[in-house]
């Protein structure tokens, strides 16, 4: 079959209109966002305190459902990954940012996106958050001159898994999928386990 | 609605931003657009002096503003606003275990939107930007992120638990 996907990439429509997608794309993205309950910090902290995994849950459903249509539709050959945007590697800036995002998640009770989903239902706290996030990406950015070398330390390449490694990508993908399916039985376990602890 | 299926559901709509835009979900960037923007009307010398607001500003020809998740993240905000009301989960409160203040609480939320600021900066992208998107597709750098974000947060937790409990 001859490739045609991502649309955008392959000039099928332009750019004012793949902004029309991307606020389409969101309200979907918002909608699922409240559904799973992510507008509730306290749904959100649960998955620290860990007596309720929602967040694994959903993230890695989200993940495996979207990595095997990625996957399928590459091997029939229909979309083409490689033009399928990838944030650039850079190792240790991303480790340390891991972390520090981790601590504000649990220390605020949110990320960036689930405070927009928060705001928008209401929550005082999320949108004290979303200021949050404005001073501090404008301290960054204030702060940048100082912290450039550090952000720009590694290679900058856009790597994956498979190509890192040198493992076939099916073989990759499986482990993954494996890997959230035992997740998931684990966190029914916890779960149960730290159920009554939680209240 | 079941984690499981919530699950499915994002990851369709991440599926449908790969197929249809060949990039996925986001949110830090439309924060950063909108300093941008506003750094850029304020003081648009500064903001163009300063390395990392001038990658948002373009090549000037268009606004800041013009940005694709920043309408991704307007949308996000009308998707989870509907979902909300449909519900009826909408309602003007803030999230707080009953041990803590008001007022504490909302410190405790601005201090964890700036540390979250930082660590979004540095990774490239946050929870949907890197762990989602990169995560889907296999990207290196961000199962790294993905492990240390829970590694932090669970590092934390212990020390915030009077906040929420």
């Amino acid at each position: 079959m001859a490739m045609t996907a991502p649309f955008f990439k392959y000039g099928m429509f332009g750019d004012e209109a793949s902004l029309v997608l991307a606020f389409l794309i969101g309200i979907g993205f918002g909608f699922f966002l409240e559904r799973a309950g992510f507008g509730s910090a306290r749904k959100l902290v649960s998955q620290f305190y860990l007596n309720d995994l929602a967040v694994f849950k959903v993230m890695f459903t989200a993940i495996v459902t979207a990595m095997l249509g990625v996957t399928y539709l590459g091997w029939i050959g229909w979309l083409d990954l490689s033009l399928v945007y990838l944030v650039p590697t850079y190792l240790l800036p991303q480790v340390v940012g891991g972390l520090l995002l981790g601590a504000g998640f649990v220390v605020g009770g949110y990320c960036p996106g689930t405070s927009v989903a928060a705001t928008a239902t209401g929550r005082v706290d999320g949108l004290v958050y979303v200021l949050g996030i404005f001073a501090g990406m404008f301290a960054f950015a204030e702060l940048y001159p100082f912290l450039k070398g550090f952000y720009l330390s590694g290679s900058g390449e856009a790597l994956t898994i498979p190509g890192t490694f040198g493992l076939p990508y099916g073989l990759v993908v499986f482990a993954v999928v494996l890997m959230a399916v035992g997740g998931f039985y684990g966190a029914g376990l916890l779960e149960k386990k730290f159920a009554a602890a939680g209240e | 609605m079941n984690p499981y299926l919530a699950g499915i559901g994002l990851g369709l709509v991440l599926l449908a931003s790969f197929v249809l835009v060949g990039r996925g979900l986001g949110a830090t960037g439309a924060f950063n657009s909108v300093i941008a923007w506003v750094v850029g009307g304020i003081a648009p010398e500064h903001a163009r002096s300063n390395e990392f607001i001038a990658g948002y500003l373009g090549d000037g020809g268009a606004s800041p503003l013009k940005s694709w998740l920043l309408f991704e993240v307007v949308g996000l905000f009308a998707g989870a606003m509907f979902s909300g009301l449909l519900a009826g989960r909408a309602k003007v409160m803030t999230e707080k275990g009953p041990r803590v203040s008001v007022r504490t609480r909302l410190a405790m939320a601005f201090a964890g939107g700036v540390l979250m600021a930082f660590g979004a900066a540095l990774a490239r992208g946050c929870t949907s930007g890197q762990a989602l998107t990169g995560g889907a597709l296999l990207n290196l750098g961000s199962w790294a992120f993905m492990i240390t974000v829970f590694a932090g947060a669970y590092a934390m937790a212990y020390f915030v638990r009077w906040q929420w409990r």
